[in-house]
């Protein structure tokens, strides 16, 4: 799966991306939902990209994935535009909620995936046997995905996000919804790609887990990016927890309880 | 190549698995009785029109089949948010378009085979008449139709925002071409300008749908056009799919789409 080379070590790059959307309100002709963000992610390293709810963290990796054209600036991964389908051969993505199709049964919805990517039958046969025992599903693997529950749908998510054993995992959210077992699984998973030399990008609200995780994070807020770092310098620089961190970057004033 | 056989492969098990087909079986099963009948009424012409019954309901039944079926494909993967993980692969959105026309227009051939079979089995035992080759460059020509009617379909799915409108408007314009197509450059040449200027844009427009439609030929046991007419058909359709999968290329390429 490594037929995209790469222009530089960073995996991720974005250069000055700006994102408007049409307004829907009147009064206002566009909205800019992301404002001259740039950071990059390095190969290897897994980034939390943190942020409140519509601070533009869901736009911007909707541009990474190709779903949203970036009004302005550039987004590269492995050095190809995103804009460019050969950019997403070495990706894994997985989104907040699962997007399946729930008449397939697990192994049908593996293997349309992995023709997707050109993986010969015989290789991919073996990567589903992997994938499937790796997020405990091998009992399911023939039953429809409608029938499955939250849980094991986001299994099922994370197995089609690695089928090409991607170089790069993008998590949206990844951890959302889950019981404190899914979500250790999801970590223990994240944490042996990491150890894998994979690259893992993701965004998530459990801090804690970011804290956890994560070799670099940026907090971005309001379209515009606030810190990029490493969380130990992070941590080091306002002398408290990332959670701290984040709500004293997102600007949050506790409000006194009466 | 490859993603596009992979798509039209989902589109086709979505259609089995959702009991599309059993519209087909059933209708299929009426014809088969309705000419199963002809034994009860001492009329030898009588075979003539449940022939014609036959293939009327026969083009009903497909028509129904390829307008909903393919008006559904691109909105139900952005309503059920399936693009997503799917436009994350390296796939892209033309080939999106280009694998959901292929599954549909496959689908819609497979329709047709079936319906086709039981009516050329179930005729030819009562007739003692083969015609089959009159069968067969019928079914190609229906499929052939079918093929322009999904790519129309296909596009009007990106075009409109709802579904339902998309399945209304291109029943009435399908329906329109299959019974007035025929007669829009006569009306015009009755009208003055700029009606008439009108309909003949009009009519050098759409595609002539109701030219695939040789149901009489067979009926009437009519020599039907040579295959080298029904090539040229299958390549002046094929110009007409291709013009509708690249405008719904051009519009579905724009779309912002967000999770």
């Amino acid at each position: 799966m490594s037929d995209v080379q790469g222009t530089s070590n960073s995996v991720v790059e974005i250069k000055g991306l700006r994102v408007e959307y049409r307004a829907r309100t009147s009064g206002q002709t566009t909205k800019v939902a992301v404002k001259d963000l740039s950071f990059s992610v390095r190969a290897g390293e897994v980034f939390g990209f943190l942020g409140p709810n519509g601070a533009g963290k869901t736009t911007t990796m909707n541009v990474l994935l190709g779903f949203v054209n970036a009004t302005g600036g550039e987004a590269c991964l492995f050095g190809v535009n995103v804009r460019e389908p050969i950019a997403r051969q070495r990706i894994g993505y997985l989104p907040e909620l699962t997007y399946y199709y729930k008449f397939l049964t697990a192994e049908e919805l593996l293997r349309f995936y992995a023709r997707v990517f050109g993986i010969p039958r015989g290789e991919a046969d073996k990567r589903i046997d992997l994938l499937m025992k790796l997020v405990e599903l091998e009992h399911a693997r023939k039953r429809p995905i409608k029938t499955y529950s939250k849980g094991m749908q986001q299994r099922v998510g994370l197995a089609q996000a690695l089928i090409n054993n991607p170089d790069l995992l993008i998590l949206d959210e990844p951890t959302s919804g889950l019981d404190p077992l899914g979500r250790m699984k999801v970590r223990e998973i994240i944490q042996r790609l990491k150890n894998e030399g994979k690259t893992v990008f993701f965004s998530s609200h459990e801090l804690g887990e970011v804290e956890t995780v994560c070799d670099r994070v940026a907090i971005i807020n309001q379209g515009e990016l606030k810190v990029e770092g490493r969380v130990s310098d992070l941590v080091a620089q306002y002398q408290c927890d990332l959670e701290k961190v984040f709500l004293k970057i997102v600007g949050y004033q506790p409000q006194p309880v009466s | 190549m490859n993603n596009v056989i992979a798509l039209a492969g989902v589109v086709i098990k979505e259609l089995y698995r959702r009991k599309d087909f059993y519209v087909l079986f059933v209708l299929t099963a009426l014809i088969t009785l309705l000419l199963g009948s002809v034994n009860f009424f001492n009329d030898p012409k009588i075979v003539r029109y449940l022939k014609d019954i036959c293939l009327l309901l026969i083009w009903i039944s497909s028509l129904v089949i390829a307008i909903t079926t393919a008006a559904r494909q691109i909105p139900a993967e952005r309503e059920n948010r399936t693009i997503f993980p799917l436009l994350a692969k390296p796939v892209t959105r033309g080939q999106v378009i280009v694998g959901k026309f292929t599954g549909c227009w496959l689908a819609c051939g497979f329709t047709l085979l079936v319906f086709y079979v039981f009516f050329t089995v179930v005729s030819g035992t009562r007739e003692q008449n083969w015609n089959l080759e009159g069968i067969l460059k019928m079914v190609w020509l229906h499929w052939v139709m079918l093929g322009i009617v999904v790519a129309m379909v296909l596009c009007g799915s990106i075009v409109f925002s709802a579904p339902s409108a998309n399945i209304t408007i291109c029943f009435i314009v399908v329906v329109g071409i299959l019974g007035l197509g025929r007669y829009l450059h006569r009306v015009a040449l009755q009208q003055g300008e700029p009606v008439d200027t009108v309909l003949s844009v009009i009519y050098f427009a759409i595609p002539h749908l109701e030219w695939y439609d040789v149901r009489d030929f067979l009926v009437y046991d009519q020599h039907l056009a040579p295959w080298v007419d029904c090539g040229l058909a299958t390549l002046y359709g094929a110009a007409y799919m291709v013009f509708f999968m690249c405008v719904a290329w051009v519009v579905f390429r724009r779309k912002t789409l967000t999770v």
